[in-house]
């Protein structure tokens, strides 16, 4: 029951970190129709840029002005680069976004260098947020902060601790959703960035200035990958493959979820987490499976490494699994509507 | 009487005019040694600690007579294999051309393997153009038994010894009960596996070992479900040869989860970990290794200029290994010519920062006294602490070489 608990704990905030890197990047597919390859790469500048306000100034302002910056990087790049490019189709957007990955990460390893940086997170995030206590008559108990050193080495006792950090970024994550779910369906400016999409014409015609609008959005989309960046980076490693790494997971994250969909990307994220957390715990493989169906698996197959690879073993490449499965089956993805 | 000092004198001097001009043969040249390692990805900062190391020693024996009695200048070429073996055999490729008959790698034991074949097929290919390949740290057991090349020398320590020291300390302490084997997916990780599972059912039939684990290298971003794992497997002691940012992040989510049991390791002293581990585990974490950061001699004094200079830790002592044996073998074979020296180092015996090591005839592997420690305060009989941490690794058990000695099955074809 606690292994349970923990492990859900870990897929979920595994799961809304994900979220919060994909987020920006549905938000600019549903809304602008661009396929940002450079999406990561603004998650990574965020990191980077984080880690250097943090040192002036402190992990709370960077914490702000890092996505800040990143925005305005962002909406720069759309200014001057994509605006351009617009009338020309979907293919020229994309290769340009492609491009500039490249640009960042050089320009990245140009100013910080190929080290990893030591990006510690704030003091108050550094303990644990709760302890949970397994003892062996009273079940399960959940004591805020740290548990007292006497209670996790009494016998039986068994105290995990849930870092504060990981807390904070679910928190975080589940901020983001509900904020972008209120601008896009509730405020006036979702409206007109809703129009501007589908009726360009019309929308400019009202007097909207649609152009800036796009250039709006894309800002967005990159600052919400540099907030995650911000926190990513002091919770993880903040080094110049991090955009490498996780740059395929969340394309995975909308593909699954439905191209341009927020709650699909919600829902893809948290079941890619959760799943990656689980079958991290699971030591059964194929030829096990084989074996409980009652076929009998011959000496030469039990030596086989594909029959020998348990589920624990292939866990960090699960998601990618998922993406084919849900290519060949639901090529929309879970919550996305066929484009027509 | 005056005569016949005069003849000693003359005769004297005439032998030591012709051992000069004998050394001098060599005496002064140049030699490249292509260095090919991760300088890109998530390995770099250990690539890049690695080739300051070997400048950082390529200038100390061109600077002292002594360290170099062969008098050759080394410089250093680096090239990024980004951890692939197939940049690595291009990486060899251009190095060849540009004339270079040395070259060492060592991170990942994958890219080891390409190289010690594309150095076989080249030297097959190209009679009197040979290259030499020094395995810094690729501790394959594989590359010294089954795998074995003429071309190939190794100064680390290999898997297999590793785990031999490692699992005789561990026999003397009783309270290892339950042992989690964490590693990753590829032959490295797989053969630490292997070891510790026959090592410890010689030595210690009484240990559990709870679980074994694989993960693929540098993919994983958070280990806390494997911790919560390992937690759950009631595990009190963790056996993982994870180096780099493998190791660095499965200590944070150890820390993070207050995962409370030891953890016996290869590569704690290297670039991150140090960092990772900080104040928390004092007495918790032990590593078993060729050298280590409280080296008495000449190597303490090293150590402290090479962060003076460099505001980094030195680690891969088999750097100093290989400038050695290097520097003995030319001097030996008056000669810089590979086909010569490796000749000359096969079977050598040498002074080294550790005391006297071999390079073993049988199979090129590095025979060396190994060296427990663990991670504790730093204080003021082990004061040298990496990456600033205010921690060190102080040595808690030396091994002589014979202790941690393994056989081989190498049967190579000599030239």
């Amino acid at each position: 029951m606690e292994f349970f608990t923990l492990s859900m704990l870990n897929g979920l905030s595994y799961g809304l970190l994900l979220f919060m890197l994909s987020s920006g990047l549905t938000l600019i597919f549903s809304l602008m129709g661009v396929l940002n390859f450079a999406h990561a790469s603004f998650y990574m500048l965020g990191a980077y840029l984080g880690y250097t306000i943090a040192k002036g100034v402190g992990f709370w302002p960077a914490l702000v002005l890092a996505p800040l910056a990143v925005g305005v990087l962002g909406a720069l790049f759309e200014r001057a680069c994509l605006r351009r490019l617009h009338r020309h189709g979907h293919v020229p957007e994309l290769l340009v976004t492609f491009g500039l990955s490249y640009v960042i990460l050089e320009v990245v390893q140009l100013l910080w260098g190929r080290v990893a940086l030591d990006f510690q997170p704030p003091a108050a995030l550094r303990g644990p947020a709760f302890t949970l206590v397994a003892t062996a008559g009273e079940g399960l108990q959940l004591l805020w902060g740290a548990a007292p050193a006497a209670l996790c080495s009494a016998a039986g006792a068994v105290c995990s601790p849930f870092p504060a950090t990981r807390g904070f970024m679910m928190l975080v994550a589940l901020l983001m959703l509900l904020a972008l779910w209120l601008l896009i369906t509730r405020t006036r400016v979702g409206l007109v960035i809703q129009a501007a999409l589908t009726h360009p014409e019309m929308a400019e015609a009202l007097g909207h200035n649609v152009p800036r609008v796009f250039m709006g959005v894309f800002g967005a989309g990159a600052a919400l990958a540099g907030l995650a960046g911000v926190i990513g980076g002091s919770t993880f490693v903040t080094e110049p493959a991090m955009a490498a790494t996780v740059g395929s997971v969340i394309f995975v994250v909308v593909v699954v979820g439905g191209m341009g969909s927020l709650p699909g990307a919600f829902v893809a994220s948290l079941l890619i987490g959760v799943l990656q957390t689980f079958a991290v715990a699971v030591d059964y493989s194929l030829g096990a499976l084989l074996r409980s169906l009652g076929l009998e698996v011959g000496p030469a197959a039990a030596g086989n490494s594909l029959l020998r690879l348990t589920v624990s073993q292939v866990a960090p490449i699960l998601p990618y699994l998922l993406l084919v499965l849900v290519l060949i089956f639901r090529p929309r993805g879970l919550l996305g509507t066929r484009e027509g | 009487m005056r005569i016949a000092t005069w003849v000693h004198q003359t005769a004297v001097g005439s032998l030591l005019l012709l051992a000069v001009g004998t050394v001098a043969a060599q005496k002064g040249e140049t030699v490249k040694i292509a260095w090919i390692d991760p300088l890109s990805g998530l390995m770099a900062p250990v690539g890049q600690n690695q080739v300051r190391s070997f400048q950082f020693f390529a200038e100390k024996f061109n600077k002292d007579p002594r360290l170099n009695p062969a008098g050759v200048r080394f410089e250093i070429v680096p090239f990024d294999n980004k951890l692939s073996p197939s940049e690595t055999v291009n990486a060899l490729k251009s190095a060849v051309d540009q004339g270079v008959r040395y070259v060492t790698q060592g991170n990942g034991s994958s890219v080891a393997g390409a190289m010690i074949d594309a150095v076989a097929k080249h030297n097959e290919r190209n009679p009197g153009k040979e290259v030499i390949y020094l395995n810094h740290s690729a501790v394959d057991p594989d590359f010294t038994n089954s795998r074995c090349s003429y071309w190939h020398f190794r100064f680390d320590a290999d898997t297999s010894m590793k785990m031999e020291a490692l699992t005789t300390f561990i026999k003397d302490l009783p309270d290892v009960k339950k042992v989690y084997l964490l590693n990753q997916n590829y032959s490295h990780g797989q053969q630490v596996a292997r070891y510790a599972k026959e090592n410890l059912a010689k030595k210690r039939p009484d240990v559990q070992v709870v679980g074994e684990d694989f993960h693929p290298l540098a993919q994983v971003r958070d280990f806390a479900p494997y911790i919560a794992k390992i937690k759950a497997s009631g595990a009190d002691s963790v056996i993982t040869g994870n180096w780099g940012s493998d190791l660095s992040l499965l200590m944070k989510a150890a820390n993070e989860s207050g995962y409370a049991g030891r953890f016996f390791t290869y590569y704690t002293g290297v670039t991150g970990a140090p960092t990772a581990l900080g104040r928390n585990f004092d007495g918790r974490v032990y590593q078993v290794a060729y050298h280590h950061y409280n080296m008495p001699g000449a190597m303490g004094q090293w150590q402290n200029e090479f962060r003076q200079k460099l505001n980094d830790d030195f680690y891969t002592g088999s750097v100093v290994h290989i400038y050695n044996i290097l520097s003995q073998a030319m001097a030996r074979a008056k000669s810089t010519e590979p086909l010569k020296v490796a000749a000359a180092m096969e079977g050598l015996k040498f002074n080294s920062f550790s005391g006297e090591v071999e390079m073993r005839k049988s199979d090129h592997q590095l025979q060396q006294p190994l060296f427990i420690t663990v991670w504790q305060q730093a204080d003021a009989k082990f004061p040298y602490s990496p990456e600033n941490t205010g921690m060190t690794l102080a040595p808690v058990k030396e091994l002589p070489a014979f202790v941690s000695s393994t056989p081989t099955s190498c049967q190579m074809k000599r030239p």
